[in-house]
């Protein structure tokens, strides 16, 4: 278990090749020599070159006695630190969990572990920010529950996820979320937290979401705009519950499609005989998508609350992030691995069983070109972290929808495949550099969600989640190999290049060599605490700014038009509140009015001018 | 006295400022030098009929400078004596090239005969006729209301009046999109009803009107059409059409719509995202509306707010206290305006109908509708007068009265630079006809809202003063040639609501509305001067160049040189066939094009994961995630599992098969479906 790696003054030259060109090709050559390799199998051929001093490991174990793994130290030789921020070399040294020291020519007590990094590259460990492992869905779950979903996160390189807690519209937030808590504590295998979707809102909502905040550690809700008659939120819910987030320090994510249209393009699409998954995306164009997430901006910025909008699946959803971004407005796009790494021409696939493993809401964009445009606007940072909305289905599951392409269960797979899809699509094409690798996978949800820097950052007093990237690493994605347990992978057959080499989480090495030593129920609960600086700085600023003042202006005493208060709704605006109860009022100032002035027949005729009675009033009613 | 008047047209100066007030015929001299007015110009700006008037035939008691009692009369005798006048001297004070009307055969000719005879002829010579593609010197002869020969040298029979146009633009006339003159607020209607609303758009150079029919929810579309048609033809002084707003949908409204699109001849129903709780429509209804009128082949208008964000900021308002106009901009920012333009866009691109968005009043909506456009979606957006003219900021007035005068919704934008940016937009294309949204109540309506903004009834003037600020803010700051000018104002309108070219068009056949425009005419807008019966202007003080010198409405000289001569009920309902081709040309291809299809599969014939039967989904998208956890109890999906060998006989296998889907797979070819390879 515990690992040695070659000490070696100089790193052995295989090391060094790996980083060459030819690496690639060599890797490339022994992939095909041994397809049956696991996806984090990786290049175990090639890391051979590594060697491990296991007879040095086990005389340390011999000689004392402290295996206790809590109190675990490690030392990581020789690394390249990538913070979001800025890369050096240093060695970082850890203890109980978390980096005590990072710098060179450390001291540190006898007889700790060292892992020689050679100087690749050590990053803070991945955080997926959007996960739904084990999913209560019709009955069943998801078939990744929260012991088989952290490994497949663990084996990509994450070593932290956030969940959706999904309460039944109706049923208690706070229930459900200890309901979440109790699954996952019983199984994870790296820290997580969770997200808890509003699916619906009322005031006893209201005052859960309050003391989630305040005395359960969750800072961020996700409501929906689809799923019409069931989660979907209405215009005026949506603003209460921004406002409601905006004060309290939540961030609100939403789910961005408008269910309204989409439920009667559905129906359109079974009349005219359409009920295969190429009815998915067919009744979900992506415009749908972007128009939500333009009126999401929109209500988000008028009650001056944070926005997140989960899953951008398209290239004009991603473009409306980006424009209101550039407009100032507090808002964060988060693609997924699926939208980053592929499309949705499958869902035209002949395969019914393949073309439903991609069913996902919003769906992949059938326009090839979205990848690509997606990393760049990644890269550029107006989309701001990258999920994987891990949500797995047998395919029997999915074949609860065969007939009818609006029950097939919605998810695709992508937590563990999450980081490699950004190495090859971003930083390998010259998109991106390391450091904003590192803020997207990493920092950038750490700091959403109020955790910076004890997640998302190599810094002393961190979590140590550490890393040790593979750049050179390449693997083909294959169902065959991952380690979820789904038996679709949507980005079958793909070829990416960058893995992790050695993940480390809460201080152990979880994955060396390819194989994993994940222990379930080791995942600790992370509390989010409301207010992220990250998103609401500027908030709290603009609320300062943003406070509205009346005109002061002397009373208007001029004439005031007869109107019958009982002609209800008489006009558009009159609509929202005049309520009849008012009407009396109105009319006794009338009468007030008429007295004053000279004798006139109570109605006058519209369009004559009332004559103000000697004197005048004020300047009020002065037309000019 | 005429013939001496000709020559001072004829020199070839700019225009002084504004009218010197005549203070009788004498004065209409040549003694005065081009700047010799500017003094004193400014005491009075009222055009005073009643100076012309003294000393012509049919005398009528002199008109003091009260305009409402010229509003009383049924139909205003302003006569021509024979040779030429040209009214309001003052404002092509010396000669410069002006038209004029002369009687070839020298007679006298009074108005109230020919409107008896319908057929009067008229010649325009010597203009510039200005249509939306070109420009050409021409003479345009008149008879019966319609145009009948356009070109050089016409033959006409004797006896013709002619108005010479001495190089003038000659242009069709106006047509305005927006106007809402019997809207009724909480019972009573506007102050400027059809007879004093059409009035003002002839003065303007607009020779039709659109106005909106506004029923109640509830009320019956056809009923609430016939009463505005009956109003209007009682009193409309031009030719009008109808668009019909539909309050709210229901089952019970298509038939009503379809009617009014087949027989009543109205192709153009406006629907809202705003108002909530009264007219705004959700998306599913506006999905269905959208998709019914597309069948029709109708104009689908959008009043594009977000209804519900509205009310939720304006009990926010009134909340904190605020309860004067300001309240109204302010609980209506344009961000929900171009949130609503953005979302009727997408319905409209969903359904494959063309939307039409009324009321662009904000940079941002504006670019919405201009974005839309580039990406192919058939839209059009219509600024209004006021939009084009003035920003919002106003509503901050410490006036009460003024304030209020400004409230229509959406508001106009406190951004001051909106109305440039608006102009712009018109100019280059991306906005495509200017309506008024004139909608007048008198400062004594506006009050009904003194204590609190949301009752402050909507709607500000504009439509005498739309043509002239096109003019002076998008031609004459140099953004807009003549022709486009023409477009935005006129030739637009009638192709996107199907009158083209009767309407919209100086061509042989069109309609003889024709407007004969001076562009250097100079007028500073203010309530005392102005046709609508309103008390006050929101332009008041703003000058304006470029302006009608003579308006011929079906026909008839209905304005000159600052006079109207106009009769109630002359004006005619234009009706208007449906799928006019500027909208609905695209759209009939893209229907072609967007026909799906499925994917022919063989039956998934797999394993299919047991769902006990829950109770009735009644949503259309139950898809993702139902019920969490409590539902049902798990283990029967084992027990499916064993079933699954009955190949492909699943409970639900009463339903009928969807042709397309080949249902029957020859025995061993189904290998691949269930392959997870």
């Amino acid at each position: 278990m515990i690992l040695f790696w070659n000490t070696g003054v100089a790193p052995p030259a295989g090391v060094n090749d790996t980083r060459h060109p030819a690496g690639h090709e060599g890797g490339a050559r022994q992939r095909q020599s041994s397809p049956v390799c696991a996806t984090t199998n990786i290049r175990k051929e090639q890391n051979k070159d590594i060697c491990i001093n296991r007879e040095r490991i086990m005389s340390y174990q011999g000689k004392k006695n402290i295996p206790k793994i809590t109190s675990e130290r490690l030392l990581i030789k020789g690394g390249r630190i990538v913070n979001d921020d800025q890369s050096f070399y240093a060695d970082i040294y850890m203890e109980d969990g978390v980096i005590k020291q990072i710098g060179d020519n450390l001291i540190v007590p006898g007889g700790v572990k060292t892992v020689e990094a050679n100087g690749k590259m050590v990053i803070p460990g991945g955080i997926d920010i959007h996960t739904h492992l084990q999913m209560p869905f019709r009955g069943t779950t998801t078939v990744d529950d929260f012991s088989q979903g952290t490994k497949a996160a663990l084996a990509g390189g994450t070593t932290m996820i956030v969940d959706h807690v999904i309460p039944e519209p109706g049923a208690s937030l706070v229930e459900a979320f200890e309901r979440w808590r109790e699954w996952a504590d019983e199984k994870t295998c790296c820290d997580y937290s969770l997200h808890v979707d509003i699916t619906h809102w009322s005031d006893s909502t209201k005052l859960e979401v309050e003391s989630l905040i305040k005395e359960k550690g969750v800072n961020s809700f996700q409501v929906y705009m689809a799923y019409k008659d069931l989660y979907q939120m209405s215009n005026s819910e949506l603003y209460e519950i921004f406002t409601f987030l905006g004060e309290h320090g939540g961030i609100a994510q939403v789910h961005a499609e408008n269910g309204e249209i989409i439920a009667e393009e559905q129906t359109r699409m079974l009349e005219m005989g359409i009920t295969g998954p190429e009815g998915h995306v067919l009744s979900r164009p992506e415009e749908l998508e972007a128009e939500a997430v333009f009126r999401a901006v929109t209500i988000a910025s008028q009650t001056n609350c944070p926005l997140y909008v989960t899953r951008v699946m398209s290239k004009s959803a991603a473009d409306i992030i980006s424009q209101a971004r550039k407009k100032g407005n507090v808002v964060f796009g988060e693609p997924i691995t699926a939208s980053l790494g592929t499309d949705g021409t499958h869902y035209w696939s002949k395969n019914w069983a393949k073309a439903a493993s991609f069913v996902t809401s919003p769906p992949l964009s059938p326009d090839p070109t979205t990848p690509d445009y997606l990393n760049t606007l990644l890269s550029s940072g107006d989309l701001s972290v990258t999920g994987s909305a891990h949500c797995t289905f047998t395919v029997a599951q999915k074949a609860i929808g065969k007939d009818d392409f609006t029950q097939i269960p919605e998810g695709v797979n992508g937590v563990e495949e999450r980081m490699s899809v950004i190495w090859d699509k971003a930083v390998v094409t010259g998109k991106m550099d390391e450091n904003m690798f590192v803020a997207v996978t990493s920092t950038n949800a750490a700091k959403i969600l109020n955790l910076y820097p004890r997640k998302g950052r190599i810094a002393v007093g961190s979590d140590s989640d550490l890393v040790i990237w593979d750049t050179d690493a390449i693997r083909t994605i294959t169902a065959k190999t991952h380690h979820s347990a789904a038996e679709y992978n949507v980005l079958e057959g793909m070829e990416l290049r960058g893995a992790p080499l050695l993940v480390i989480c809460q201080g152990k090495i979880v994955l060396e060599d390819g194989n994993l030593h994940a222990t379930s129920g080791t995942g600790r609960f992370i509390p989010c605490t409301p207010f992220p600086d990250f998103a609401y700085k500027r908030v709290k600023a603009r609320k300062q700014m943003a406070t509205l003042k009346a005109v002061p202006r002397g009373m208007y005493d001029g004439p005031v038009s007869e109107f019958t208060a009982m002609s209800r709704g008489g006009t558009p605006s009159a609509s929202t509140r005049s309520s009849p109860t008012k009407a009396p009022l109105r009319n006794l100032h009338q009468s007030g009015f008429t007295l004053s002035g000279p004798e006139e027949a109570p109605i006058r005729p519209a369009g004559r001018r009332i004559v103000v009675p000697p004197g005048g009033r004020s300047n009020i009613t002065s037309l000019s | 006295m005429s013939d001496c008047r000709r020559q001072w047209n004829r020199e070839d100066e700019l225009p002084v400022y504004l009218a010197k007030p005549s203070t009788g015929p004498n004065q209409h001299r040549k003694s005065h030098g081009m700047f010799s007015s500017v003094e004193g110009a400014y005491d009075s700006k009222t055009i005073d009929f009643d100076q012309y008037a003294v000393g012509r035939k049919g005398n009528r008691s002199s008109r003091s400078s009260s305009r409402e009692r010229i509003v009383d009369g049924d139909f205003e005798e302003y006569e021509i004596s024979g040779g030429s006048i040209l009214g309001s001297r003052g404002e092509r004070d010396h000669g410069r090239p002006g038209a004029e009307v002369t009687d070839q055969a020298g007679k006298e000719c009074r108005y109230d005969e020919q409107n008896n005879g319908k057929t009067e002829r008229l010649l325009i010579k010597g203009g510039r006729v200005v249509n939306d593609d070109q420009s050409l010197y021409a003479d345009i002869y008149v008879e019966d209301g319609l145009i009948k020969q356009v070109g050089e040298n016409l033959i006409v029979p004797g006896g013709v009046k002619v108005i010479e146009a001495n190089g003038c633009m000659v242009i069709p006339g106006g047509i305005d999109v927006n106007t809402c003159l019997l809207k009724p607020y909480l019972g009573s209607p506007p102050v400027d009803d059809f007879y004093q609303g059409t009035k003002a758009a002839l003065a303007g150079g607009t020779t039709m009107i659109i106005d909106h029919v506004t029923p109640q929810p509830g009320d019956s579309l056809l009923e609430a059409f016939e009463k505005w048609q009956e109003a209007a033809d009682k009193k409309s002084c031009c030719d009008y059409s109808l668009h019909v707003d539909i309050p709210h949908w229901h089952e019970g409204v298509k038939e009503e719509l379809e009617q009014l699109v087949q027989d009543k001849g109205i192709n153009s129903f406006q629907v809202y995202m705003a108002y909530k709780g009264f007219f705004q429509m959700s998306d599913s209804q506006l999905y269905e509306s959208f998709s019914f009128l597309k069948e029709l082949g109708a104009v689908v208008l959008v009043h594009a707010e977000n209804g519900d964000l509205i009310a939720q900021e304006q009990s926010k308002i009134l909340g904190m206290g605020i309860t004067g106009p300001e309240g109204h901009p302010l609980s209506r920012p344009e961000e929900l305006e171009a949130e609503a333009v953005f979302r009727a866009i997408t319905l409209g691109n969903q359904v494959n109908c063309p939307v039409y968005i009324t009321k662009v009043m904000s940079k941002s909506a504006a670019e919405t509708v201009a974005n839309a456009r580039k990406k192919g979606s058939v839209v059009f957006g219509e600024p209004i007068t006021a939009s084009l003219a003035t920003d919002g900021s106003h509503y901050w007035s410490k006036n009460w009265a003024k304030a209020a005068a400004f409230v229509t919704s959406p508001p106009l934008s406190p951004d001051q630079t909106t109305p440039d940016h608006l102009n712009s937009l018109l100019a280059c294309g991306d906005l495509q006809v200017v309506g008024s949204g004139h909608c007048a109540y008198s400062t004594s309506q506006k009050a009904i809202g003194k204590d609190n903004f949301t009752l402050i009834p909507e709607g500000t003037n504009g439509v005498e003063e739309r043509m002239g600020f096109v003019w002076d803010k998008s031609v004459a700051m140099g953004k807009m040639d003549e022709n486009q000018f023409v477009a935005v104002t006129s030739t637009n309108a009638a192709k996107i609501f199907n009158l083209y070219p009767r309407k919209g068009r100086i061509a042989v056949g069109s309609d003889a509305d024709i407007v004969i425009w001076d562009p250097a005419k100079i007028k500073t807008i203010t309530a005392k001067t102005q046709q609508s019966a309103l008390d006050y202007n929101i332009f008041e003080g703003m000058e304006c160049r470029g302006g009608p010198v003579y308006v011929v409405s079906q026909g008839r000289i209905v304005f000159e040189e600052g006079k109207l001569q106009v009769q109630q009920g002359t004006g005619r309902f234009i009706s208007r066939k449906p799928f006019p081709d500027i909208a609905y040309q695209r759209i009939q291809f893209r229907n072609k094009l967007m026909t799906k299809q499925g994917v022919s599969r063989g039956m998934y014939d797999g394993p299919v994961y047991d769902v006990p039967a829950t109770p009735k989904y009644i949503t259309p998208s139950p898809s993702a995630k139902t019920s969490p956890t409590t539902h049902q109890p798990p283990p029967i999906r084992n027990l499916h599992q064993s079933n699954f060998s009955l190949s492909g006989s699943q409970t639900d296998d009463n339903i009928p098969r969807r042709s397309g889907h080949r249902i029957v797979a020859p025995p061993g070819g189904r290998s691949n479906i269930t392959n997870l390879g």
